[in-house]
């Protein structure tokens, strides 16, 4: 039961910045690549770019981990759907 | 309804295919939009690439693009007679016109922002002038 509070403890330090305790990983400030090239649309036939936002696994990257805005995240989900479909982007891979 | 769309059709043709044919129908299908009172203002062929996961048995196929003006109406028909179409293995139309007007409308604001920071440059040295000028007026 200790353990299961430590686990707590140690997922809360993350959002506290006030209390930087034990080793944490350096985080570097995430920015949306789409927002600096300025893009306003995301074309689901640009079949490298959307790559890059497709793991191995054939998933859509998350945000979190890309850095990418809401709203590029958004356009970029939906163009990796459309490239899905007409077998540009595989749904699943193994 | 009577608004005209812009549409952006993929289809894939089998890889069996020859090429002359696949020509053939796309110029079919460009006939029917033709035909319903839609207007083809873009083709490309994307040609023959490997697809992603396989769609009947088959690992690769030939892409065409086409861009389509019209009601929708003829993304309809043509849409049933792909249903129908053996050597078309895959099709998919989407709906580009509002996405690229909103594309635009970004692209306005981010110009008329990009405008307008110059103009505030131009009163920051209108200030600094206006500074000289009381200079002047000290020193006189």
């Amino acid at each position: 039961m200790s353990s299961n509070y430590e686990d707590r403890d140690l997922g809360f330090e993350q959002y506290d910045r006030t209390m930087p305790r034990g080793p944490r990983r350096l985080q570097r400030r995430k920015i949306c690549r789409f927002c600096i090239e300025k893009v306003d649309l995301i074309d689901f036939k640009d079949v490298k770019l959307l790559q890059g936002y497709v793991p191995e696994r054939g998933k859509i990257l998350p945000r979190r981990i890309s850095g990418v805005c809401a709203a590029h995240q958004r356009m970029l989900a939906e163009a990796i759907k459309r490239a899905r479909n007409i077998a540009l982007l595989p749904y699943a891979a193994d | 309804m009577a608004d005209k769309r812009t549409y952006e059709m993929v289809f894939i043709v089998d890889p069996n295919v020859a090429d002359d044919e696949v020509m053939k129908l796309s110029e079919g299908v460009q006939k029917i939009i033709t035909g319903q009172g839609g207007s083809i203002t873009k083709t490309e062929m994307m040609g023959k690439r490997q697809l992603a996961y396989e769609i009947n048995h088959k690992k690769d196929g030939t892409y065409v693009l086409l861009e389509v003006e019209g009601s929708g109406k003829e993304i309809a028909e043509v849409e049933r007679r792909m249903r129908v179409n053996d050597q078309i293995l895959r099709y998919m139309t989407i709906r580009v016109d509002e996405d690229r007007r909103r594309a635009d409308k970004l692209k306005d604001r981010r110009a008329r922002k990009a405008a307008k920071q110059p103009g505030k440059g131009k009163s920051k040295s209108a200030a600094v002038d206006f500074d000289a000028d009381e200079d002047e007026a000290i020193a006189s």
